[in-house]
């Protein structure tokens, strides 16, 4: 089985634009609707990458990255997270709790999958 | 299956979030302060931005930004919430849906809202909106691969990972990828931190690398190759060739701010996009009351099967023909249950009617809901929007007096409108009660003498005279402020509710409120039904109407159309001939019985010559031909193939009152 990108997102929107990007481009790709849905997801299922949004009901991205990280299977698999806009702050967060690459929405479809291809290559 | 247009999974995302903004909002309205609406309001907010953005509307990012900006001070706790702030906030959220719905159109609507907003949130700050949203628009521009073309250039680039780099994903070959496509390179590794194998931490990067990379790009794009790992790492750029000035003027970037990317150049094939997996599935309304029908034409073919193994000795049919039934039984429920609703989607709606409307009417308004799980059909629950909507208006406008008059009443200033549903067998009773001034039964008798409808000496219960507001032509009245409304009268709520086979009845207590109750069957298709003879005829009543059913009385049968009332436990029942409404001609069977039915409070018996029991009865509706026959509400096949009328019990209820009520006349008459 080939490992995942796994796609953690609250908007049902920006989650399907995420997966049809990446699928499209040949990623296998797994949903999840917030943090606590992502932690369960990206510690059950071989991960590849991890994209997440910041802003969640539940268990909010920060708190996902850093728990995620706790865990040994995060060994490795990059993080990127999207925040709205260029808050400082919540990059700066999002940083320490161990995440690896940031992209600022609005993005585009191409621009997203350079950041992975970066990331987690081709 | 196909999947969605990502555009139309955001119209849909975003009506959700715009009513949970909504909720929020009205929610805090109430009970202002609490942190967790406001992040809920915010999250909300924040979604759509994000969301609106990637989508393109643009507008509604920029807005929402502009919004959240100003809300911001709200969020800290600095600004208290107050209802004028909340109402502004209801305002932008209903701006938002505008953008949404019709991009391009009341885009300098939003202006007026923000300065409201600011003008709330802060008495000094009214201008303060320097930080712009960056749109998509001009975002492609910033991040467009027209790279910029600088003089060929060679760099040395030394770079160090951080030593957490490999366990974060860094992955430094992808890195030095990047650098190759930037142009020739020549890659060397520096190898002397690597400790002796013993000691070596696998999670640890402890490699060095020089990189010579000769490129036309500028700085910024080596810079971009390192952006996501340069927190930690040790990373130095110089030029090696002659024009090194040229290197110390490259402005250092502010690369941190955004995340530029490279844009590659890669077919993609997004057509390839797989069916992902759901939880749940959206049908076509229409392809749901197809298999409704189908379903039905099941129920009745079974119903013959079942007729045939009855007549027949065959046991294995017999046993196939139960098999059948318990089938049909459990798919006509699965089919049923699939259309059912919550009706707590529609009650959600009301809340900011009632917001709205207290604001308007300065009255102070409760709203209270229960039985939001009760489900109803899909098609009633829509349809029955309008009517509601009309009815809880009347409760706030005409119902709830001015805080002052409640007073003087000894009541609490603040009115109470609730809305509540409830299961009751085979229906579902939604009623709206207020606590307010309750019907005026002088002003409403007067109206109805003035249009005819009573005459000026008649006797009138109030609860027949409380009917007289359904009356098509009394609701138009302009000066009856105590049932007047905007929109659709109460005759048309009346026509709305019986059209879904269901009733509407209306109580009052002067000074102490008004209470609506509608009820209205489960589903519109197939109904529990009690199947009874007349003559030769076969009708079926809807089982949820029946009450009991009685033999008729020697006495009473043979007193052809003196007293035509049964004694029920103490309680006077008028009854109504089948036959002789019908006008059937068979002779009279000497055994009659009475089924008892009743539509809201009053009760009617039905003579009928012979019940015969329970029946699936699977409505089809009446040609055009028959749509003044108000007696029967529709048609059913029976296991034989013969059809059989269904009896509209409301209308009969009333009929039979009516009738009874002239026989009394007349008896009067003659007896005068």
């Amino acid at each position: 089985m080939s490992k995942s990108v796994l796609v953690v997102d609250d908007s049902a929107s920006i989650r399907q634009m995420v997966t049809l990007t990446l699928s499209g481009a040949g990623y296998a790709t797994l949903e999840a609707v917030d943090g606590e849905d992502g932690y369960a997801k990206a510690t059950a299922n071989p991960i590849r990458a991890v994209v997440t949004d910041l802003n969640m009901p539940r268990m909010n991205g920060i708190e996902f990255i850093r728990k995620f990280r706790a865990h040994p299977s995060s060994t490795g698999v990059p993080i990127i997270f999207l925040t709205t806009e260029s808050d400082e702050n919540m990059k700066r967060q999002a940083k320490e709790a161990g995440a690896t690459a940031w992209m600022v929405k609005p993005f585009k479809q191409d621009q997203l999958l350079a950041v992975i291809k970066k990331v987690a290559g081709p | 299956m196909t999947v969605m247009d990502p555009r139309d999974v955001f119209h849909q995302e975003a009506r959700e979030l715009l009513d949970q903004l909504e909720e929020a909002l009205l929610d805090l309205g109430n009970a202002s302060d609490d942190r967790d609406l406001v992040d809920c309001a915010f999250r909300a907010l924040h979604t759509i931005k994000g969301s609106g953005s990637m989508f393109g509307f643009d507008e509604v990012a920029g807005f929402v930004h502009e919004f959240e900006t100003a809300f911001d001070r709200v969020r800290k706790g600095s600004v208290a919430i107050s209802p004028p702030l909340v109402q502004v906030a209801l305002a932008a959220k209903d701006h938002i849906a505008r953008l949404i719905a019709e991009p391009g159109r009341h885009v300098a609507d939003g202006e007026a809202i923000l300065k409201n907003l600011r003008a709330i949130v802060s008495n000094d700050e009214g201008s303060d909106s320097g930080d712009t949203f960056p749109l998509a628009g001009g975002r492609v521009a910033a991040a467009d691969p027209s790279p910029v073309q600088t003089p060929v250039q060679t760099w040395r680039v030394k770079f160090r990972l951080a030593e957490n780099a490999l366990v974060l994903g860094a992955n430094p070959l992808l890195l030095l990828d990047e650098l190759r496509e930037l142009g020739p390179c020549e890659v060397r590794v520096k190898t002397d931190a690597v400790p002796p194998l013993e000691s070596t931490d696998p999670e640890v990067c402890y490699l060095d690398w020089e990189v010579v990379v000769t490129t036309n790009r500028d700085r910024q794009a080596i810079d971009d190759v390192f952006i996501f790992i340069a927190d930690g790492m040790e990373l130095s750029i110089e030029t090696v060739a002659a024009d090194a000035a040229d290197a110390a003027d490259a402005p250092a970037a502010d690369k941190a701010a955004t995340a530029k990317v490279v844009e590659i150049d890669k077919p993609r094939d997004s057509a390839g996009a797989g069916a992902k997996g759901g939880t749940s599935v959206r049908v076509a309304a229409e392809r749901l009351d197809e298999l409704m029908d189908r379903v039905g034409e099941l129920v009745i073919a079974q119903a013959r099967l079942s007729q045939l193994a009855v007549a027949s000795d065959d046991a294995n049919l017999k046993s196939v023909a139960e098999e059948m039934e318990r089938l049909a039984s459990g798919l006509r429920d699965t089919t049923m249950g699939i259309r059912m609703v919550p009706i707590g989607s529609l009650f959600g709606r009301f809340r900011r009617l009632v917001h709205d409307l207290s604001r308007d009417l300065d009255k102070e308004v409760d709203f209270v809901t229960a039985g939001e799980e009760t489900e109803l059909d899909k098609t009633v629950i829509e349809r029955l929007a309008d009517p509601l909507v009309h009815l809880i208006r009347n409760s706030i406008d005409h119902g709830l007096e001015v805080p002052s008059r409640r007073i003087a009443a000894g009541k609490a200033a603040r009115g109470q409108v609730r809305l509540s549903a409830v299961h009751t067998g085979s229906e579902v009773a939604i009623s709206i009660v207020d606590d307010g001034a309750g019907l005026n039964a002088d002003r409403i008798r007067a109206k109805a003498e003035e249009a005819g409808l009573i005459a000026p000496d008649a006797k009138v219960a109030d609860h027949d005279l409380f009917q007289m507001v359904f009356h098509p032509g009394f609701s138009t009245a302009k000066e009856i402020t105590a049932l007047s409304g905007r929109g659709v009268g109460m005759d048309v709520v009346k026509r709305t509710i019986e059209g879904l086979r269901g009733r509407i009845d209306l109580g009052s207590r002067p000074g102490g409120g008004t209470t609506v109750t509608l009820r209205l069957p489960l589903t519109l298709a197939i109904i529990e039904g009690m199947l009874v003879r007349v003559g030769r005829g076969r009708y079926s009543i809807p089982l949820s109407a029946v009450e009991e059913c009685v033999e008729l009385p020697r006495d009473a049968e043979a007193a052809n159309s003196g007293r035509n009332f049964l004694n029920i436990r103490g309680h006077l029942v008028p009854f109504l001939r089948l036959r002789e409404l019908f006008k059937t001609r068979a002779a009279i069977e000497p055994h009659q019985k009475v089924v008892i039915v009743s539509a809201g409070e009053s009760r009617v018996g039905l003579v009928v010559d012979q019940v015969i029991g329970n029946s699936q009865t699977v409505i089809k509706s009446l040609s055009k031909l028959h749509a003044d026959v108000e007696t029967f509400s529709g048609a059913t096949i029976l296991g034989d193939g013969t059809v059989a009328l269904i009896l509209d019990v409301a209308h009969l209820v009333n009929f039979g009152q009516e009738f009874e009520n002239r026989l009394r006349d007349e008896r009067i008459g003659r007896a005068a």
